[in-house]
């Protein structure tokens, strides 16, 4: 252990005497590893931020929503209504022939102004049952959620979330005041914590909500809105935006998902609704993580294999150069296997030094990142593993093959060499 | 037991391609333990050859070698290293020092693949300078000392295993003729001490310091002159 020390020492210093060419040669490897480290760092931070929005969709969901097919219209020039999406009729179906199905949240959505006093701002209306908020948990931050008898006796109240709160609410997180949403007045019972949406889910809460009880937003708001486009009005008749679909058993997710689009199918003449199941979302992108990984793997192999080639390439170079000290330590009663050991000891030292800096840069680089543009990365421990692994298997890869054609020279010839 | 070196018949042969050249062909000798020799000859007649194998640095042909009692044939590799690093020391015309090691690091050299303790193989190696009268220079690079100086240092190095033989092959053959005499004087001296030593050399003046002359020709021994041993 002493003598490896030692011979490690020895090898710093020789490489050290050659400074610029060995710091150039283990420039290779340190690129490699910095990449790979920083590559590795943003893609699992990406892919772990996706994975838990998926997973908070629950697995064992699957989400209906309504989408816009291609446009069929009634009424004449003037008035046009687009009629599509998901209906009444379509949501006591789920109810009635699915055995798998546990719960049914559905939900219409409506864009409305709502206004406290002298603030307004353009809220995204839930018209939905109490089930909603346990099957997209949420903490709420005040009040209480929906409730059953808020549906039955047809209350005029809402649950608002914690952004829209603050922009209306005078006193933050207050509750019992009324907010008017179009023309109505709603008491605010209850204010949950805003979330973000994933991709192109159908999460709630990408903007600001006001959840009101379903029977109410029926009764109020009606299947038909109105929205202004560039100058005329364009009017939607939706029963129902979104339908959330709990079931049993996770591994009932997907047949009945099947079995939900076929009956959906019959039904609709138009693929004018879209089934998404966060359990095969989150496969597929556990699949795409994969992907991403192989291809990183490879990138990394490719720059570490060309960073190999050149600790070879001068390890090479540094045998012939060094060819009449070889005759000379074998004269003097130096075994192959030392001379082995000098040589294969510089390769690695290159290397592992190369692959400690990109280490440390693969470290620094993830968070400067995080820092100036809030993506989250994460530097796992397996990659720094994986990077100091690779970085040493590449020096004694690439450096056994000179180290052996020093040890195999010829003493005699070697101390005529030059 | 005054015995060191026996070679019995010992031939060898170089082949190039189809061509085959003897280089030694069937040399019979003995060397005594604290004789100092000369090898001498033309050209091309097998001095080195000789002593690279005395020098375990080749194996012969045919024919046997016996150093200190054993017999060499069949040594691996590793044993022939071994027996390098521990019965022997070599000196070389052109000195042959390691460029980037210092002058105390090329004395301790020998002692590195002994194993030797730092601190020990360190004083071992200035006792050493100070013997050929380089104490001062430890931490010179050689090339920053004349021929002379090197190969002082050289056979500092040679003497550092304390070999029961030096093997020198044209130590002088970059000197000029002063400093050539130096060195021969500090063989001399070695000698004087106990040192067996085989040197290769071409000139009848630096073999005029040796004690026994060994003539070869065409891979013959020719002539012995002086003490027989
Ligand atoms: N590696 C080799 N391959 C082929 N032939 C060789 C080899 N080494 C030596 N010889 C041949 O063996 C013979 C003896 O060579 P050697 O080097 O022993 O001569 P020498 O007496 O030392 O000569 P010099 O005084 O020139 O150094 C020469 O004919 C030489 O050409
Ligand atoms: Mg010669």
């Amino acid at each position: 252990m002493r003598g490896v020390t030692r011979a490690v020492r020895i090898g710093i210093k020789d490489l050290w005497l050659h400074g610029l060419r060995s710091f150039l040669t283990l420039l290779g490897v340190l690129f490699g590893v910095w990449s790979v480290v920083t590559m590795l760092a943003v893609g699992e931070g990406a892919s772990a931020q996706a994975l838990e929005r998926i997973r908070r969709l629950g697995s064992n969901n699957i989400m209906l929503t309504a989408t816009k097919a291609v446009e069929e219209t009634t009424g004449g020039q003037v008035q046009r209504t687009s009629v599509y999406g998901l209906t009444y009729a379509d949501e006591r179906r789920l109810r009635e022939s699915f055995p798998a199905v546990r719960r049914i949240v559905p939900a219409k959505l409506v864009r409305k102004e709502a206004r406290v006093g002298e603030r307004t701002l353009e809220v995204r209306v839930v018209g939905t049952t109490p089930e909603w908020f346990e099957l997209v948990p949420r903490r709420m931050l005040a009040g209480r959620e929906l409730a059953a008898h808020d549906l039955a006796a047809r209350s005029a109240v809402a649950v608002l979330t914690e952004s829209g709160a603050r922009k209306l609410l005078a006193v933050e997180r207050s509750i019992g005041g009324f907010v008017k949403i179009g023309t109505f007045a709603f008491e605010v019972i209850g204010i949950v914590e805003s979330d973000v949406g994933v991709g192109d889910l159908p999460t709630p809460d990408q903007e600001v909500d006001a959840y009101i009880p379903m029977t109410v937003c029926k009764d109020r708001f009606g299947d038909i809105s109105q929205r202004r486009t560039s100058g005329s009005f364009e009017r939607e008749q939706v029963e129902l935006h979104q339908i959330i679909v709990e079931v049993d058993d996770t591994s009932h997710v997907e047949p009945t998902a099947d079995a939900i689009t076929t009956m959906l199918k019959r039904f609709h003449k138009r693929a004018d609704y879209k089934v998404q199941v966060p359990l095969t979302l989150l496969r597929e992108a556990e699949a795409t993580k994969r992907t991403f990984s192989i291809v990183l793997g490879s990138i990394a192999g490719i720059s570490l294999l060309v960073g190999g080639i050149g600790i070879m390439n001068i390890m090479l170079a540094s045998v012939t150069e060094r060819t009449r000290e070889i005759g000379i330590r074998r004269a003097i009663g130096a075994k192959k296997r030392q001379i082995v050991g000098q040589f294969l000891i510089e390769s690695v030292v290159l290397s592992v030094v190369g692959g400690l800096v990109g280490l440390l840069l693969g470290i620094a680089t993830p968070a400067v990142i995080e820092h100036f543009s809030g993506m989250p990365t994460d530097v796992t421990p397996d990659s720094i593993a994986l990077a100091l692994g690779i970085s040493g298997a590449v020096g004694v890869l690439f450096g056994i093959y000179p180290a052996l054609r020093a040890a195999d020279l010829d003493p005699i010839v070697a101390l005529r060499h030059e | 037991m005054n015995e060191l070196i026996r070679l019995e018949t010992v031939r060898k042969i170089y082949r190039m391609g189809s061509e085959e050249v003897g280089a030694l062909d069937g040399v019979s000798l003995t060397f005594s333990r604290g004789s100092f020799w000369a090898f001498m000859g033309p050209s091309g007649s097998g001095k080195s050859t000789l002593l690279n194998l005395l020098g375990c640095l080749d194996r012969p042909t045919s024919g046997r070698y016996i150093l200190e009692g054993r017999d060499v044939e069949g040594l691996d590799d590793d044993e022939l290293s071994e027996l390098r690093l521990r019965r022997l020391g070599f000196i070389f015309q052109s000195f042959n020092l390691i460029p980037q090691l210092s002058v105390r690091e090329n004395i301790e050299l020998p002692l590195f693949y002994l194993g030797w303790e730092e601190e020990e193989s360190a004083a071992r190696a200035s006792e050493l300078a100070e013997k050929v009268g380089l104490g001062h220079r430890l931490l010179h690079r050689p090339t920053e000392l004349s021929g002379g100086q090197q190969q002082r240092v050289a056979i500092a190095r040679a003497l550092a295993n304390d070999p029961a033989v030096i093997l020198a092959d044209e130590p002088t053959g970059n000197l000029d003729t002063a400093t050539s005499r130096q060195i021969m004087e500090l063989l001399v001296e070695l000698n004087a001490g106990g040192k067996t030593i085989l040197m290769v050399t071409h000139e009848a003046e630096i073999a005029a310091y040796t004690r026994s002359q060994l003539h070869l020709r065409d891979g013959r021994v020719q002539a012995i002159e002086g003490e027989r041993g």
